[in-house]
């Protein structure tokens, strides 16, 4: 088993990088699993409440929690286009897909931070559904948010921190 | 291209699908399609079926893909090769499933032409 240090030195945390990465990263995997390009919204404020919540732990010289957070008309397009078929035939498996493209995010962004990827691990994705939730992080660093627009609906991509 | 029956090891089953469409896009000739939601499950699936390729996610809950590889090995469960999918590509973990008998590695996320780079020179040996 492996086991990871969150006392690990971490990274340096540079805020407008980070955010450029996450959207880079975010970017790609839409374009390489759903086929299609999405685009950094600005003045996108993170909601409260969204309708699905899809959260990976990172631990290692990068600790903290990755969310993709989105409401159910999006959360459908994702599925429909990561599968590949017609939104009608999307039955259920939202979840599912969301919990993939918050890992795949993660894997992605840590990936691109110079002497990250390998002493960063990934936990397994879990995604919270319904309209009447909060979350709370423990997290006490920075915060790296970055909102996208996914056939003209907002996504919410945050990166939380430990210190 | 020859015949293949293969095992998708993913505790995603909407990546399990994304993984068998990319291989038929990449020209293989699927005619037997198992899947399993982990390493413990798979290990099952591969003492009632045969199998002549594996593709298996790493990080899944009950038995991982580093311990299903382990496993593969040691019980000789099957002689297929493994071909490891997974957001963790180039790192330790990678190189583990290597040293344990993994014959490759597909780092999500991946497109149709990456998969076929990867698996077609594994199932042409």
């Amino acid at each position: 088993m492996t086991t990871m240090d969150c006392s690990a030195t971490a990274p340096v945390v540079d805020r407008a990088a980070w955010k450029t990465l996450l959207e880079l990263s975010a970017q790609e995997v839409f374009e390489m699993m759903l086929a299609c390009r999405i685009t950094p919204l600005t003045d996108a404020e993170t909601p409260e409440i969204t309708d699905y919540t899809a959260m990976v732990g990172l631990a290692g010289k990068l600790c903290g929690v990755l969310s993709v957070r989105c409401s159910h008309r999006a959360a459908l397009l994702v599925t429909a286009k990561m599968l590949a078929i017609p939104l009608e035939e999307v039955e259920d498996g939202c979840w599912d897909a969301l919990g993939e493209l918050a890992n795949m995010i993660a894997g992605n962004f840590k990936a691109k931070l110079s002497g990250v990827g390998s002493s960063c691990l990934l936990s397994v994705p879990t995604v919270i559904t319904g309209a009447d939730y909060q979350t709370h992080s423990l997290a006490n660093g920075d915060a790296i948010r970055a909102a996208m627009e996914f056939e003209t609906l907002p996504m919410w991509i945050t990166l939380e921190l430990h210190n | 291209m020859n015949q293949l029956r293969i095992l998708i090891v993913d505790d995603s089953s909407v990546m399990r699908k994304i993984v068998e469409r990319s291989l038929r896009q990449a020209g293989l000739d699927l005619v037997e399609v198992h899947e399993a939601a982990n390493g413990s499950e798979a290990l099952n699936l591969l003492g009632q079926h045969q199998v002549d390729l594996i593709l298996s996610d790493i990080n899944m809950p009950v038995m991982d893909g580093l311990e299903f590889v382990k496993q593969v090995q040691a019980t000789s469960a099957s002689n297929a090769p493994v071909v490891m999918i997974t957001t963790e590509g180039s790192e330790s973990n990678v190189m583990q499933a290597l040293s344990l008998g993994a014959k490759g590695y597909i780092r999500k996320p991946f497109t149709a032409d990456q998969v076929k780079e990867h698996v077609l020179p594994i199932v042409e040996r």
